[in-house]
């Protein structure tokens, strides 16, 4: 085992005396960094400090103060705590901020994401359009003062819910008796729409252009957003030249469900069932997550034996991921269902066990502020063993061994370029495919949460960056997270499994916590700013899909359009999460 | 279906060709045919979807009431299985390819989300319930429904297409011909149905003059 890296804190303030001052108002850190000097700092952050990795960029709406900020979140790939720096800027519509991603290219979609949903633009970005709503929508949603068809009032418990209140329905509040809300004087004859000439627009200028030789016409084609192998309702505008792909530009926000404005408008207990639904085959882990960010805000420990109980669901979270996402690869590269059938055999398996704790297959809602609501019965626990110790380690070796023989499917993934350790930093990729391509960045052991450094196990890695690498990777992630399991059965206390009491209500003091946990698919993160009442002030979700599609283009550009299909699956994008 | 459901016992055939002949109704044999071999629309929007795929797999094998052929393609398809939130921006596509389905075609709702919206309902981005634009002739409860619910559900929709009858069916309806096909709803300042823009207008006017 390696030992965490330092905690030492760089003090920006006094390498930049004029442009840097630190955040001193209660429960917040980090530094506030002038606007005019913002891409000077954030250079020196990167190549001075050494923060190569840019994992979030968010924007917080105080409109109280009348002002706007972005939040930027950087961590070293080597390990140890991240470092938080912000710029503020007077409320406007819209704000202008510089961009970073000359410095940060991962930063590219979370800029989008942010003019989209809170209006700040970013000078300088080279492809600022819309991400997850249409190009025409009115209004930017994520502002304090913008509101919903359906909006009852500013937070949650709505007094029309109260048993001893009138209830009405939303529905007859809005003049269409529907959830539309039109600006003033809007005539929908008149109307016309976009039709997406920027998305084609934009399309055709990050195209690579030909290099001479044979004349050949450049085709767009559009993959989605109903195709059987692009993971649900993603779209993909492609160039092709020949079968070569010159271009692309994903369009996303299919199934963009509004989770920060409800996360805002909910309480912080409420929020626990929405973070089920945003990667829907590890509610586990995102439960974990968002869990982890309140605890952190709340300053409350966690039970002793709900710390074993959460890591032991987190791991088997992971394993059935990892089952699903080879068995789903499968199926994309064409050895239709038969593997999948398999994966989803013991994926199964692993339900019933989440089923037996908290009552539900997939959307579990089991972890609770300090703990977890239910404990595990010995009978489960038994279970959980036999599943551990005998079942799948034999069931994986089985499945490694039928499908790693195979020559088609080795000649389908060997050598194949996913992405390389530098570029993969660039574009904040987490997750197994950064570890693929030789980074063995792993929260669970590069900035520990919870009790991970109680269990000895091994950071997977692979050194190719190629599609077997990325394939074989969750073979050896799976085995590891059975080495977690298998400890956490046996060090297992008992006791108690919540630190606090039941409530429905929790007091959450005034501040910002950045929790982030290594989810199957990478970093998830959870970005809350809390005023000390009962809703969160600021809720954010730093999914790990949505980041890790920053790298897309690069990926793909140059690459065949039969691979696509391959090198999108290697991603482990899942829509609930990409699109919230 | 066993035979003695769908011959009709009423006639008196002569016992010696009774087992080469068999009488029914045309309505019978039509939906004998087409409630054993409806085949979904292969389009999984979001956390349904999943649970549409479980029931797929060996432990639940919806392949046992013949409803195991996905098409990717809604030229194939009999049903649309509406898996998951439907927000404004899919909308368009989910309506397109509901056009594009041949008829007899039928549409259920899996879910809270599908059906009304579930808990996202009052997010900017969420059709509260397909049925606002799609005729939904099953609604699945659940949020995800289990693979059972699921099938118990589809099996309310054979238990349907059983009581159909040819002559009063919509599709061969030339009065209702236009029920086939639902107008594309248009993305702007937020969704716009078509068929409601009477509707938009007024209420825009009577802004105006109050304000």
């Amino acid at each position: 085992m390696t030992a965490p890296a330092s905690t030492q804190t760089v003090d920006l303030a006094a390498r930049f005396p004029e442009s840097v001052t630190a955040d001193t108002r209660p429960g917040f850190a980090g530094f506030i960094v002038k606007k005019e000097n913002l891409l000077e700092v954030a250079t020196a952050i990167r190549d001075e400090f050494g923060y190569d990795l840019l994992t979030a960029v968010t924007g917080v709406d105080y409109l109280a103060e009348n002002k706007m900020e972005v939040v930027y979140h950087a961590y070293k790939t080597t390990g140890g705590p991240g470092l938080i720096f912000r710029v503020q800027v007077e409320r406007a519509d819209p704000v202008e901020v510089p961009s970073v991603t000359g410095i940060w290219l991962g930063a590219e979609y979370q800029e989008r994401e942010a003019w989209d949903l809170m209006g700040i633009k970013f000078s300088g970005h080279p492809d600022l359009r819309r991400i997850l709503m249409w190009e025409g929508f009115e209004g930017h949603p994520l502002r304090k003062d913008w509101k919903e068809a359906f909006f009852e009032e500013e937070v949650k418990p709505f007094k029309s819910r109260w048993p001893d209140g009138q209830h009405t329905y939303a529905e007859f509040k809005n003049p269409f008796r529907d959830n539309l809300s039109f600006p003033e004087n809007f005539d929908p004859e008149k109307y016309e729409p976009e039709n997406e000439k920027d998305l084609y627009a934009s399309l055709e200028n990050h195209t690579l252009k030909g290099e001479g030789g044979l004349k050949t016409d450049q085709i767009v084609v559009n993959m989605g957003p109903h195709h059987p192998s692009t993971h649900g309702v993603l779209r993909v505008a492609v160039t092709l030249e020949g079968e070569t792909i010159m271009g692309l530009k994903p369009v996303m926000g299919y199934l963009h469900r509004n989770h920060d404005k409800i996360g805002e408008r909910n309480t912080y207990l409420q929020i626990i069932p929405y973070t089920d639904r945003l990667d829907y085959f590890n509610s586990m882990s995102n439960n974990f997550g968002y869990c982890t960010t309140v605890e952190k805000l709340m300053k409350i420990p966690v039970a002793e034996r709900a710390e074993y109980i959460r890591v032991i669901m987190a791991e088997l979270s992971r394993i059935q991921n990892h089952l699903i996402f080879i068995g789903m690869l499968m199926n994309d590269l064409g050895t239709m269902y038969t593997p999948s059938l398999y994966a989803f055999e013991e994926r199964e398996l692993i339900l019933d066990i989440f089923e037996a704790v908290s009552g539900a297959r997939m959307m579990c809602n089991y972890f609770r502020f300090g703990g977890v609501v239910r404990d595990i019965p010995d009978d489960v626990l038994q279970k959980i063993k036999d599943l551990v110790v005998e079942r799948i380690p034999a069931k994986t070796d089985e499945m490694e061994r039928f499908l790693n023989d195979n020559e088609v499917l080795m000649g389908r993934l060997k050598g194949i370029h996913v992405i390389n350790a530098e570029d993969a930093i660039k574009y904040s990729v987490t997750g197994p495919v950064l570890r693929a391509a030789g980074i063995p960045y792993d929260l669970r052991r590069a900035d520990p949460y919870s009790i991970y450094d109680r269990f000895d196990f091994d950071v997977a890695v692979r050194y190719n960056g190629d599609l077997l690498d990325n394939y074989l990777i969750r073979f050896d992630e799976i085995r590891q997270s059975l080495r977690i399991v298998e400890q956490a059965l046996k060090g297992m206390p008992q006791g108690p499994i919540n630190s606090q009491k039941p409530a429905y209500q929790v007091r959450v003091p005034a501040g910002e916590a950045y929790g982030r946990i290594e989810s199957p698919k990478g970093e998830l993160a959870f970005y809350i700013v809390s005023n000390g009442k009962p809703n969160p002030y600021r809720y954010h979700v730093r999914p790990a899909s949505f980041v890790n599609m920053t790298a897309i283009e690069h990926i793909c550009r140059g690459s065949k359009i039969q691979d696509f299909v391959a090198l999108l699956a290697m991603l482990d994008i899942v829509m609930g999460e990409l699109d919230r | 279906m066993e035979n003695e459901k769908l011959s009709l016992p009423n006639y008196n055939i002569p016992e010696d060709i009774q087992n080469v002949v068999a009488i029914t109704t045309l309505d019978r044999l039509y939906n004998w045919g087409r409630r054993s071999s409806v085949w979904p629309l292969m389009f999984g929007l979001a956390c349904c979807a999943i649970e549409m795929i479980a029931a797929q797999t060996a432990r639940y094998d919806m392949a046992r009431f013949g409803m195991e052929v996905m098409r990717p393609t809604p030229r194939q398809a009999d049903m649309m299985l509406v898996s998951g939130t439907v927000t404004k921006k899919m909308l368009p596509s989910i309506v397109r390819l509901y056009n594009q389905m041949p008829e007899p075609k039928y549409v259920v709702a899996m879910g809270a989300c599908a059906s009304s919206g579930g808990p996202f309902k009052e997010g900017y981005n969420v059709v509260a319930g397909i049925d606002k634009f799609l005729p939904v002739d099953v609604y699945i409860p659940g949020c995800p429904p289990t693979p059972q619910a699921l099938i118990a559900g589809l099996i309310k929709l054979q238990e349907k297409i059983d009581k159909q009858s040819i002559k009063t069916v919509r599709w061969y309806d030339k009065n209702k011909a236009d029920s086939n096909y639902v107008p594309m709803p248009i993305l702007g300042p937020d969704l716009i149905d078509v068929r409601r823009n009477e509707e938009y207008k007024k209420a825009a006017a009577t802004k105006e003059s109050a304000s």
